[in-house]
């Protein structure tokens, strides 16, 4: 049955089989797959006996160079930590002042920072820097808890409304839905924090209502935001009185922050970022607030 | 369709489908308000409509007797419909997705268009709906071609195609409402996996049946590779879903493996899911469709042997090159690695196999864009394996893991390979199946074979460059020793690659959609008036030669 024919083309044989017109020849393996098939081989088997590979029942073969990942990993680190140390060391024993007088620990500082910035706070305050809704911007010079190093440092190891046993606490109440103030109250206060940061829109319509609103706020939001409002760090009380806003600063974002309140949430770095790291990130978020840091 | 199977066969399948439709009551009674419950309610639905199609022509006249004397090709011509409403699907969805990745808002804040639930809607959609649609459809027009038989069954290819539909159609929609297992490429809950496992072994014993009455001697390659195909994919099921649901009323379930074994039971099926679904199964199309497009004897059986055993020995033991740099154990990362390695030779001798197959034919793969369509897709499969053997060496997988150079990789052989061939096949299948003299339109056919080969080199071009500067990017150090660059960095650098990968795959999946038109177009044409009396199975009594497998 088989019906070996000769391909015109290649001058070969087929197998004489066909299976719906199809017919096989009978070329054989052309060397250089044979060669490089040894090839291949010739390296696996090298590598099996360099490195470990086949297994031995509870223990496998450890190959020539006796070396595994692990090892491999604890050295590098090492290497790597070596290599840093000199000017991690420095960062963690001088003091910020110190360090802003070197300019090449603060050459430092920038390239590292922006790799540890992007990597660790860039999801809540934005690439830059510059925040966004609920997160506050961090090149501004309007700060919240303190804008100095230190305070920086302070903020980021316990945290805000973190789980942190020194955590900074940072509660806006709930004025409108805890029913302190009622509906009136709430808008004629909004008007009036509105205003110290808009004083020209302040039309004779809306007099009235501002002045209303500066009773409520003396009764109820001096006590935190400070008579001016100018804020209060210790509280983590932002200045309304500026034009920065954490929510926003039209009507309708400030009647909704007095209304429902605020709890902005930000995490502790204390055990996550290590203490030289803690001091390039202050200063790093500082020099980003400062023209020429 | 329905006026092929006997009015005993039409009872038959309408009793399965009111099982199935009690199944699906049963899920959504024990579900209740779990996503099992919405399961339910899908298999209900999807058995009710194919019931109401059976029972609506269950009085037609019996089929006239001689159905021995044809090809069974129904369920065939249904597979290429569907494996095509997959492929628009399946692609539509990277194109969202890869537009997601550049334009993340483009999730609408829903919930089911997130890109975790979009992710696995297209890789289901493209490898298990459009690839194995395709591939059900092709082993069942190969295998009766290459045996000279009709199909074994008359029932079961249709309970294996639609059945094997439902399982995609359960993962899919599954995935919307938030069911996953998350083990790649099977994220599908345990009740689908549960009935997939029914439908594959229906497969296995359909096609091994359909085997043994063949009328030639000796078994094609192409069915090795399907039946390598259907015999492994089974045995990767298995394994890889054995799990325990967390009550029979949960759509939720727990592997029972552990820590990192799971993880390498994970990636011994990724791997050879890759091997035996996206390779041995459209290799078996390869060896079919080319030679018979070119009019050409494939150039070497011995050489079709040598990678048919090199592959399936080497792949099995590849799948740790994929947890490289991790809790596994050094020493079975350097297995995998180095069987990877090794993995390169038969790979090739299968790509080379098929392009020097074309030798006496190039003239032809100049003028036929069906045929160089299956030329490009031997050239990218060589192009793959050989960045993937590249890849899996242990020192470059470590600049390559977690980078888009992987997504690169996938996409050359996705794109460049299996879609590929894929189209090849169907445009030299589909006039042969509907007795057309030729395709609707050879100039649509060249027009989607230039948007798919546009589209696979800008996407695997910008995927390859995204890829490497990422990685070059994470590991580049400052001169004090510390990390230049952080993630969003590279996500910046990223950007422009993943809006150059979105149109690549845009132009890919309009070229698809030109292929639909054009395969829709020649259903529609008139037959050719002449039966090839050629294509019919041989009546006659199988040849008394032991049937040997190896050959
Ligand atoms: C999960 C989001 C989140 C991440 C990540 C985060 N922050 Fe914050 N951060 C906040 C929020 C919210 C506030 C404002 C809290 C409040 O309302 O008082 C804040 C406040 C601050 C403040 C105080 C600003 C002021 O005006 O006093 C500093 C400084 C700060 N963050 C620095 C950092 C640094 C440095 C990192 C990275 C290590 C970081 N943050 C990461 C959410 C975050
Ligand atoms: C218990 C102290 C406390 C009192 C009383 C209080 N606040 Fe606040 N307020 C805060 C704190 C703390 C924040 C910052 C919350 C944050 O950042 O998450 C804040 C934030 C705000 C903000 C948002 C600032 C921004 O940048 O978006 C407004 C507006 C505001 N307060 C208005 C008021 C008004 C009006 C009252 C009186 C009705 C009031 N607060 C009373 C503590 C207080
Ligand atoms: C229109 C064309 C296509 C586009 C635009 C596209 C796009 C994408 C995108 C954006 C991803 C996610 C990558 C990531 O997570 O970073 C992806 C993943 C994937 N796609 Fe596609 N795709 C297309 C076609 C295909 C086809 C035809 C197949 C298979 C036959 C396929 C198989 C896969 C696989 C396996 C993955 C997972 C890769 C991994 O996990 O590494 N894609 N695709
Ligand atoms: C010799 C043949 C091949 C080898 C040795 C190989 C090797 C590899 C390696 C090393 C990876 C990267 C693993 C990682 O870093 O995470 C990979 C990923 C992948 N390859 Fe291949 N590859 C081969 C052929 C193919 C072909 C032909 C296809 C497709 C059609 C393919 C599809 C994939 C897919 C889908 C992934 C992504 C898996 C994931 O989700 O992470 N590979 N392959």
């Amino acid at each position: 049955m088989a019906v070996e024919e000769v391909d015109p083309v290649s001058g070969r044989v087929t197998t004489g089989h066909e299976w719906n017109g199809i017919k096989e020849l009978d070329t054989p393996v052309p060397r250089g797959v044979l060669i490089f098939l040894i090839v291949t081989h010739i390296f696996a088997v090298i590598w099996w006996f360099v490195m470990p590979t086949w297994p031995l029942g509870t223990t496998y073969t450890k190959g020539l160079l006796d070396t595994n990942q692990h090892k491999i990993v604890e050295e590098r680190l090492v290497q790597a930590n070596a290599a840093r140390a000199s000017w991690v060391d420095a960062i963690e024993t001088a003091s910020f002042d110190e360090i802003r007088a070197d300019p090449k620990l603060m050459g430092i500082v920038r390239s590292t920072g922006h790799q540890l910035f992007g990597d660790n706070c860039a999801a809540c305050h934005g690439r830059d820097g510059k925040g966004g809704h609920g997160y506050p911007d961090l090149t501004d010079d309007d700060w919240i808890w303190g804008g100095d190093p230190e305070m920086i440092a302070e903020t980021m190891r316990i945290g805000i409304n973190s789980p942190h046993p020194e955590s900074r606490a940072s509660q806006m109440p709930a004025f409108g839905r805890d029913q302190m103030l009622d509906r009136r109250q709430v808008v004629d206060v909004a008007a009036y924090v509105h205003s110290l940061s808009n004083p020209s829109e302040s039309t004779s319509a809306t007099i009235g209502s501002i002045e209303a609103g500066k009773e409520v706020f003396l009764a109820n939001c001096a006590a935190c935001h400070g008579e001016d409002a100018k804020g209060n760090r210790d509280l983590g009380a932002p200045n309304l009185a500026d034009g920065y806003w954490i929510y926003g600063g039209d009507l309708q974002a400030i009647i909704t922050t007095i209304h429902s309140g605020r709890q902005g949430h930000m995490p502790t770095w204390d055990e996550r970022l290590s203490p030289a790291e803690i001091k390039i990130l202050a200063l790093y978020v500082h020099s980003l607030g400062v023209e020429n840091p | 369709m329905i006026a092929q199977l006997t009015s005993s066969e039409r009872q038959y399948s309408a009793v399965i489908l009111i099982l199935l439709l009690m199944a699906g009551i049963a899920m959504a009674a024990l579900g209740k308000a779990d996503a099992l419950g919405v399961q339910g309610v899908i298999v209900l639905l999807y058995s009710g409509v194919l019931l109401a199609f059976v029972l609506s022509s269950i009085d037609k006249p019996e089929p006239s007797e001689d159905r021995q004397a044809n090809y069974y090709d129904d369920p065939i011509k249904v597979g290429i419909v569907l494996s095509m409403v997959w492929a628009v699907f399946g692609m539509f969805m990277g194109v969202w997705v890869a537009a997601q990745l550049a334009w993340p808002n483009l999730a609408f804040d829903a919930a089911w268009s997130t890109f975790g639930r979009m992710r696995p809607a297209h890789t289901t959609g493209v490898i298990f709906g459009f690839g194995g649609n395709a591939l059900i459809a092709t082993s069942f027009h190969v295998v009766q071609r290459t045996s000279r038989t009709r199909l074994a069954g008359q029932l079961s290819p249709w309970f294996v195609l639609m059945g094997y539909n439902l399982f995609c159609l359960l993962a899919v929609s599954g995935y919307f409402i938030g069911i996953t297992q998350s083990k790649e490429y099977a994220e599908a809950e345990w009740y689908a996996d549960l009935w997939l496992v029914i439908v594959w072994v229906t497969y296995l014993v359909l096609y091994i049946r359909t085997l043994a009455r063949r009328k030639e001697p000796h078994i094609y390659v192409a069915n090795w590779y399907f039946m390598a195909f259907i015999v492994v994919v089974a045995m990767l099921h298995i394994v890889n879903n054995l799990a325990v649901p967390v009550s029979w009323g949960h759509a939720k379930s727990y592997t029972i493996w552990p820590g990192v074994q799971d993880a390498m039971v994970q990636w011994w099926y990724g791997h050879n899911a890759v091997a035996f679904f996206l390779t041995a199964g459209f290799l078996g199309m390869m060896y079919y469709y080319l030679p018979k497009r070119a009019g050409r004897p494939i150039f070497s059986y011995r050489l079709s042997i040598l990678s048919f055993w090199g592959i399936t020995f080497f792949y099995m033991w590849a799948g740790s090159h994929h947890l490289h740099y991790t809790a596994l154990p050094h020493w079975v990362q350097n297995l995998g690695m180095t069987f990877s390695v090794m993995l390169l030779v038969p790979s090739w001798a299968s790509a080379g196999n098929a392009l020097l197959t074309l030798n006496g034919a190039w003239h032809k793969v100049r003028d036929d864009a069906t045929l160089r369509f299956m030329m490009v897709a031997a050239v990218f499969y060589g192009l793959s394996t050989f960045e993937g053997s590249f890849l899996a060496i242990r020192p470059v997988n470590s600049l390559s893991h977690y980078t888009d150079w992987t997504v690169g990789h996938v996409h050359a052989g996705a794109l460049g390979w299996v879609a590929l061939i894929t189209f090849g096949s169907l445009y030299t299948l589909v006039p042969a199946l509907w007795k057309r003299e030729r395709m609707y339109s050879a100039a649509l056919v060249e027009v989607h074979f230039w948007l798919a080969l546009a589209g696979t080199l800008i996407y695997v071009f910008a995927m390859w460059n995204s890829g490497i500067i990422q990685g070059l990017m994470w590991r580049t150090y400052t001169e004090d020793n510390a990390l230049a660059y952080s993630f969003v960095d590279s996500l910046l650098a990223m950007y422009p690659y993943y809006i150059a990968r979105a149109f690549g795959g845009l132009l890919f999946l309009l070229g698809t959609i030109v292929g639909c038109y054009n395969i829709w177009m020649t259903v529609r044409m008139a037959p050719v008036t002449a039966q090839d009396h050629a294509d019919l199975p041989d009546r006659r009594a199988a040849p008394g030669i032991a049937p040997s497998p190896a050959e």
